[in-house]
């Protein structure tokens, strides 16, 4: 169903104990197959539902979507709830509104109007744009080829991080702070597991999130299956829809435009090859002579 | 100058075709191109969405008036007392000067009685802009000679019912698109 | 207008002639539509047109934008994802004006690389080429002010790097770059200024567009042959030239359509490929990226201003000849500004006699090493500054400048330049006469 990436199979499957790799600090990221990946891929409507599910049953405790405004979970080509179901939801989370009180401002039950709260951990990065923000995981370098032919970015990014907690290496001291993680390269890293190349024996690195996923932390509605891989997936595509709302309309209005202006390429082909024939028709017969 | 050869003539007719399709593809491409610009000054969705607005009016005791912000425009609601729902049904429909009853929830022909204005059949809740339909000032509560509203910038009054009596204003105050959605609660547009 | 003879215009009826003999206004439209133009223009010689077409886009995209966004340090951008998310087709509009900088590039390092090879820039169209220039540099600086409007993490960083530049200048190096920020550091001062100038300078390359297109109109256009149109008589000049319009129009409509479809597809499919991930990250002064990378088009000057280290003997002769006035860092400055600047000179550099360089064997042979020099450049300005990047910039970024200063000058000397033909007639001719080619 899915494919790993060089170097990523034996740790993904936790088999690199002691294994020292030949480029250790290299994070590996697992390709997922995301419905809305390719020209023609949209968002799956009960995919982004489950991973709201996630997002609120897990990841709102520290993080924000501050960019995102709760009536948009209404929208076509997104979760595309009733927008009944929209005003309970929002009631669940409050905002501030400095209009009440007679102007002192006080909390209240927010409305499709407003948006998600932020972090309410300073530590915690607000999650609206996660998915935009780390699509170039490689880093800048590089032509991203990776985002073109496998269609790789965001999304595979938060998944591969939610799922690539393990048990740290031998190597680390016992109270290093934070958790490992294989996928996460910005977080610290222990002396004690760099080579005398000054490589990294291992993976990743040292992130301060704990492992927010186990697998089976929340049950969904429609029955799908809850395990790790599942969750981590849900919750990144809904991460990518937040990140980028508007994917599907672009999509459309992409193939359009394109098909528009192949149309009046076509037609514009033929008015100038008419239009410029008598002329080269002439200088045929001029240098024939 | 001429574009044609005279050689080119007898493929008058199909050149014509291509030159025509041309001009008229490139005139669709290029107002498909304008419509956007021209859209993106309509307004926005997070503008869109606030319109409606859900009000919690538990707290809103006969005789006293919540006021709130809606659209960017003050909404009034008000709880009215017995006194002031018979004042407003005693007024007989020649006495107004607009004899229509504005109100967004009925259809536009709906005359001013006492029963079109309120939003509930007894009376009890009215809910109107606070916006008076002379020039756009707000309107102050329980004030005036009909014992509604009075508009301080040029003399309106209106009555408990939130009908011009008085003054310059032309029409009664405008009555919002508005329901109760639950026993507390009234949604807005 | 043009030296070439041809038509003008003959105002006809009263109305006409009113207009005509207070404002010439239709005589002005007539002949910059109908200048004669060489008719064995090449594809090459439509990047023109879609520079400004582009130029339009941007402008109109960018007033469109304007009406949506606040050029505030809290509010920038948090406006951008306003734009994005609510504005009506809002998204579209925004990435149409991202990517139409990289279409803007695109169209002029081939616009400019077209005319490095057939001497666009030879005598007597020097006037045209440095007003040419001037857009460029007018061109890089809009674009570098329109990337700190989102106010993300790479705009809030580069501009820190972008305005270090400056403060290498020796002794006043530190004023001016408190000068251009309005503070010791980035913030919301640098963002207003930046915001106000990337609005006005579209409207100067505006101007400068028609003053470019009114210097090469008067030269009359360079062509693939680089022999100029005959101009003894009017139907001496037809022979050589055809109107503007409708042939060469619709020939450049046509390169453009093609292109802006290709445009249109990168824009819906992936609009965010050429840009910095890093960019959805609201600005941090706490925190630099672990990489900065300034966009792909200023990439092969980027690579130039860090090719000279403190370790290259030519900067460490020019440190101890100027006492340690110029240091590494300034000589890296002086370097970047440099390899415009030899840019800028080609028409006084190059010492050939013969224009084009179709006919000259060895030219041929430099200029196809200078296009490979560019995209090594480009594409080493986004590595790494460790061993091979360092030697590898250093080679390109020497060979740029020998190409201008040494290569350019040589060649006119030595080299024995292939027969040209005798008019532009002849070669149309020869080009449409022989099938199959």
């Amino acid at each position: 169903m899915f494919r790993k990436l060089t170097l990523s199979a034996a740790i993904a499957f936790g088999l690199s104990s002691g294994a020292v790799m030949a480029a250790g600090g290299e994070a590996h990221v697992e390709d997922f197959a995301f419905s809305f990946e390719g020209p023609f891929g949209s968002y799956d409507q009960m995919q982004l539902q489950r991973g709201l599910q996630v997002y609120t049953e897990v990841c709102s405790a520290c993080h924000g979507l501050e960019h995102v405004r709760f009536g948009t979970l209404a929208d076509e080509g997104g979760p595309h709830y009733d927008l009944d179901d929209v005003w309970d939801y929002s009631a669940n989370f409050e905002v501030w509104d400095p209009e009440l009180a007679d102007g002192d401002g006080d909390y209240r039950a927010a409305t499709p109007a407003d948006k998600f709260p932020s972090s309410s951990l300073n530590t915690a990065p607000d999650l609206s744009l996660m998915a935009k923000a780390r699509a170039g995981f490689h880093g800048p370098y590089g032509l991203g080829i990776n985002q073109i032919i496998k269609g790789m970015g965001g999304p595979e990014y938060i998944a591969s991080l939610l799922t690539g907690y393990e048990d740290a290496p031998s190597c680390a001291p016992e109270d290093f702070d934070g958790y490992y993680n294989t996928v996460f390269t910005a977080g610290g890293y222990p002396n004690e597991c760099i080579d005398e190349d000054g490589n990294h024996m291992y993976p990743g690195s040292w992130i301060s999130m704990a492992p927010p996923l186990w697998g089976e932390d929340v049950e969904y509605a429609d029955g799908h299956s809850n395990d790790l891989h599942h969750e981590a997936a849900d919750v990144a595509a809904f991460l990518m829809w937040t990140a980028e709302p508007k994917m599907n309309a672009r999509k459309n209005a992409g193939l359009t435009g394109f098909i528009f202006l192949t149309v009046l390429s076509v037609l514009l082909y033929m008015t100038n090859k008419r239009l410029w024939a008598p002329h080269k028709k002439k200088a045929k017969e001029a240098a024939k002579k | 100058m001429h574009p044609v050869s005279n050689t080119e003539e007898h493929q008058g007719t199909r050149r014509d075709f291509i030159y025509y399709a041309t001009a008229g593809a490139g005139a669709v491409v290029t107002g498909a191109a304008v419509w956007p610009l021209v859209n993106q000054m309509n307004p926005s969705a997070d503008v869109k969405a606030q319109a409606s607005k859900r009000v919690d009016v538990s707290t809103v005791a006969p005789g006293t008036q919540l006021t709130v912000l809606w659209q960017g425009k003050p909404v009034f609601i008000r709880a009215r007392t017995e006194a002031e729902i018979a004042e407003a049904r005693a007024v007989e429909l020649s006495a107004l000067p607009d004899q229509l009853a504005d109100n967004a929830n009925l259809p536009a022909d709906a005359d001013a009685s006492d029963e079109n204005r309120a939003l509930t059949e007894d009376g009890v809740w009215l809910v109107q802009m606070g916006v008076c339909t002379h020039l756009g000032c707000v309107p102050l509560g329980e004030a005036g000679d009909f014992g509604g509203w009075y508009c301080p910038c040029h003399g309106s009054h209106y009555d408990t019912a939130g009908r011009i009596r008085k003054g310059p204003a032309p029409r009664n105050l405008d009555i919002p698109v508005a329901a109760f959605i639950d026993d507390t609660t009234i949604q807005l547009g | 207008m043009s030296g070439i003879p041809h038509d003008h215009y003959e105002p006809k009826t009263g109305a006409e002639k009113w207009l005509n003999s207070r404002l010439p206004v239709i005589g002005l439209l007539y002949d910059t539509l109908m200048i004669p133009t060489p008719k064995n223009l090449n594809w090459m010689w439509i990047w023109g047109i879609v520079l400004a077409f582009t130029l339009g886009l941007q402008i109109i995209t960018g007033i469109v934008l304007v009406m949506h966004y606040t050029p505030h340090v809290d509010l920038a951008f948090a406006s951008i994802e306003h734009i994005m998310r609510d504005v009506n087709g809002g998204h579209m509009i925004r990435y149409f004006h991202m990517n139409g900088a990289s279409l803007f590039f695109i169209a002029v390092y081939a616009h400019i690389f077209r005319g490095l090879y057939y001497g666009s820039y030879k005598a007597p169209r020097e006037v045209t080429w440095i007003i040419g220039m001037l857009m460029y540099l007018i061109m890089m600086g809009t674009a570098f002010m329109g990337y700190v409007l989102p106010w993300g993490q790479m705009s809030f960083h580069g501009t820190a790097v972008i305005t270090g530049l400056f403060g290498a200048i020796p002794f006043i190096g530190e004023s001016i770059q408190t000068w251009l920020l309005g503070a010791s550091a980035v913030g919301q001062p640098a963002l207003n200024r930046f915001f106000s100038l990337h609005y006005l300078l579209p409207f100067v390359l505006a101007g400068l567009t028609m003053v470019h297109i009114w210097a090469f109109h008067s030269t009359g256009n360079n062509n693939p042959t680089g022999v100029e149109v005959r101009r003894g008589s009017k139907e001496e000049a037809e022979k050589d030239t055809l109107p503007f319009w409708p042939y060469f129009v619709i020939k450049d409509l046509f390169a453009l359509a093609v292109i802006l479809a290709a445009f249109v597809a990168v824009v819906g499919f992936m609009p965010n490929y050429l840009g910095h991930p890093d960019n959805y990250i609201p600005a941090n002064p706490l925190a630099t990226p672990a990489h900065i990378v300034p966009e792909w088009y200023f990439l092969p000057f980027y690579a130039i201003l860090r090719a000279f280290t403190a370790d290259v003997w030519a900067v460490q002769f020019v440190q101890f000849i100027t006492f340690g006035i110029v240091d590494a860092k300034f000589f890296g400055v002086l370097a970047m500004f440099g390899a415009i600047a030899v840019m800028a000179l080609a028409p006084w550099l190059d010492t050939s006699k013969v224009r084009s360089g179709r006919y000259r064997p060895m030219f041929k042979v430099w200029f196809a090493l200078l296009c490979v020099d560019f995209m090594v450049l480009m594409w080493v300005g986004a590595q790494s500054t460790e061993f091979p990047f360092d030697w590898i910039s250093l080679i390109a970024s020497t060979y740029w400048f020998a190409y201008f200063l040494v290569i350019l000058p040589l060649l006119g000397v030595i080299e024995k330049p292939l027969a040209q033909p005798a008019t532009i007639e002849e070669d149309f001719n020869a080009h449409y006469g022989t099938p199959a080619e």
